[in-house]
């Protein structure tokens, strides 16, 4: 079994699937927050749905309203469950805030590689720990 | 991350609950982001304002204050129906919205959202909130000052203030301008810090860039090549204006996630490429012929039907020199009847354009400067819209997945003739 160690972002403990993005992912304009979808057309994650999952990706990129659209994902009840991501910037940070959800940053070994799409996760994000339950 | 008494007390409640959960919000992000303390902001640009579902959901259970309470302060909304909101603590405005009462008939937009914005801005205003409804703060009379510690959000917005205008600020959020508009503080992180504001990336021009669409068409290579870090940008620059350095920053922040830009000799904090570092100039990245090529064609791949049924100008908002440009362009012209023309505008430039001429010359050739929004915004463009032409790199980035329409982008000339023809025609 895998473990990577990081740094917590918002504590909490969360076991699920996960989502893997490789690319940065646009919140305004690039998610739908009534579906839980990406709908950014060049996106590889183009029309796949976040909700329930943890999602694992590099960063947060575009307009500032990326925390508001996630934050209204926890709204309607289509947010992700975990959240893990390399890049720290306002947006991801405040994002996961808000989504109120386990999350992960400054990870020992990078998580868009170490983890695919289809993981059985467990997030322990107070200790800073993930482990892939392979 | 460590507090400071006054901190501590807004926290504990000394100010209220309302101020208390805008301290608490800042807390969980301060530490989200690893700040090491919070810093003083009297400059404040956020969303409060702008309808969507949830947030009329939430005034109908509890009026503005549970949707303040909500969405802009994070706020713990199982516990309590909403929180008394104060006046706002430091200067703030508010920023674009959806379209305001003057759009009914033209836009799409719900009326019943309209009422709601206007019914939010009484709510707002009352509490000190100037309704700018723009992105462009800037553009009407909110300028910080060189140095300025600010809480900004709009990516467009926070690009400017801290490229061009020499303050500070991160990109926030709906929930992090809303908490800072209550307790004047904002983690001190990021772009607070001088280590931060030196640039990482130099970027030479090898082209000639000059004029709008080509100061948009380097933004978006440069956004795309940098991500989020700090481009330095050099070469055959032609000396830019405020509308196209709104235009390359914006297409830098969607490409992109650039907040930070200098332009040795134009920017206030890049008197020379070496100050612009800080030291070490790293290697030039060319962007050539073959780049800007690369760029257009990345642009114009969300188009292939050339009949197009709508043109939009004026993203991020128009200044008035966008507007007399179009005014120009479209003098003595109609639109072809199968074709719209919209230019955005914040609605006290909109007020110069009618008093200025520009609008009665733009109405009279079919076209309309609206306030306050955009389509993006308010996701709302004519009624059966399947094709659009714009000069802005940014729409033209987010509007397809938007609105789910073909895009295309060109100078303000080539998307005049489409709107006068009915027919994209533009090429590079």
């Amino acid at each position: 079994m895998t473990v990577l160690h990081g740094r917590t972002v918002v504590p909490g403990v969360v076991e699920g699937e996960a989502l893997v993005s490789h690319e940065t992912i646009s919140g305004w304009g690039g998610i739908d927050p009534a579906t839980g979808t990406i709908i950014e057309r060049r996106h590889e994650l183009c029309g796949v749905c976040f909700t329930g999952k943890i999602l694992v990706f590099p960063g947060a990129k575009g307009s500032s309203g990326w925390s508001g659209f996630f934050q209204t994902t926890r709204l309607l009840g289509t947010a992700p469950i975990g959240m893990i991501f390399t890049v720290v910037t306002t947006k991801a940070a405040l994002g996961a805030v808000v989504t109120r959800v386990p999350a992960l940053t400054d990870l020992d070994r990078d998580p868009t590689e170490a983890i695919r799409t289809g993981d059985r996760l467990r997030l322990d994000a107070t200790a800073g720990t993930v482990e892939i339950l392979r | 991350m460590k507090l400071t008494d006054d901190d501590k007390a807004m926290r504990d409640g000394a100010e209220g609950p309302a101020v208390a959960a805008a301290m608490d919000l800042l807390i969980r992000y301060g530490e989200a982001l690893d700040a090491e303390h919070l810093c003083d902001v009297r400059n404040v640009a956020g969303t409060t304002t702008q309808p969507s579902p949830v947030k009329a959901r939430l005034v109908a259970e509890g009026g503005w204050e549970k949707a303040f309470s909500v969405i802009n302060l994070d706020a713990d909304f199982d516990s309590y129906e909403a929180l008394p909101i104060p006046d706002m603590k430091v200067p703030t405005c508010q920023l674009q919205q959806g379209f305001g009462p003057d759009s009914v008939g033209i836009a799409p937009y719900p009326e019943k959202f309209v009422e709601l914005q206007s019914d939010a801005e009484a709510f707002y205003g009352r509490r000190g909130v100037h309704i700018l409804a723009t992105c462009t703060p800037y553009q009407v009379g909110n300028l910080p000052t060189r140095g300025e510690h600010c809480a900004w959000m709009e990516s467009s917005a926070v690009v400017y203030a801290n490229s061009v205008l020499g303050a500070r600020t991160n990109c926030e959020g709906t929930a992090s301008t809303g908490a800072a508009s209550l307790t004047g503080r904002i983690p001190c992180w990021g772009n607070h810090h001088d280590a931060h504001r030196l640039g990482t990336h130099l970027v030479r021009a090898d082209v000639p860039v000059s004029g709008f669409r080509d100061w948009g068409m380097f933004g978006y290579f440069v956004g795309e090549l940098v991500q989020e870090a700090r481009p330095v940008v050099v070469g055959d620059l032609a000396r830019p204006d405020l509308t196209e350095l709104k235009h390359f920053g914006a297409a830098a922040a969607s490409s992109g996630g650039v907040e930070l830009y200098h332009v040795p000799g134009v920017t206030p904090e890049a008197p020379d490429v070496e100050t612009a570092f800080g030291g070490t100039v790293p290697e030039a990245v060319g962007y050539g012929a073959a780049e800007r090529r690369h760029v257009y064609e990345t642009l114009n791949d969300q188009g292939s039907c050339t009949d197009v049924d709508f043109v939009l100008l004026g993203c991020p908002h128009a200044s008035l020199d966008q507007i007399r440009a179009a005014a120009r362009a479209l003098e003595g012209r109609r639109l072809h009847s199968g074709t719209q023309l919209w230019i955005m505008a914040p609605r006290a430039l909109k007020d110069t354009a009618d008093r200025s001429g520009y609008t009665a010359v733009i109405e009279a050739a079919g076209g309309k400067v609206l306030a306050d929004s955009c389509p993006a915004m308010s996701r709302s463009a004519p009624p059966g819209t399947k094709v659009f032409a714009t000069d802005s790199a940014k729409q033209a980035h987010y509007l397809p997945a938007i609105l789910g329409i073909e895009a295309w982008f060109g100078t303000l000339d080539e998307c005049v003739d489409a709107a006068v023809t009915g027919r994209w025609r533009g090429g590079l």
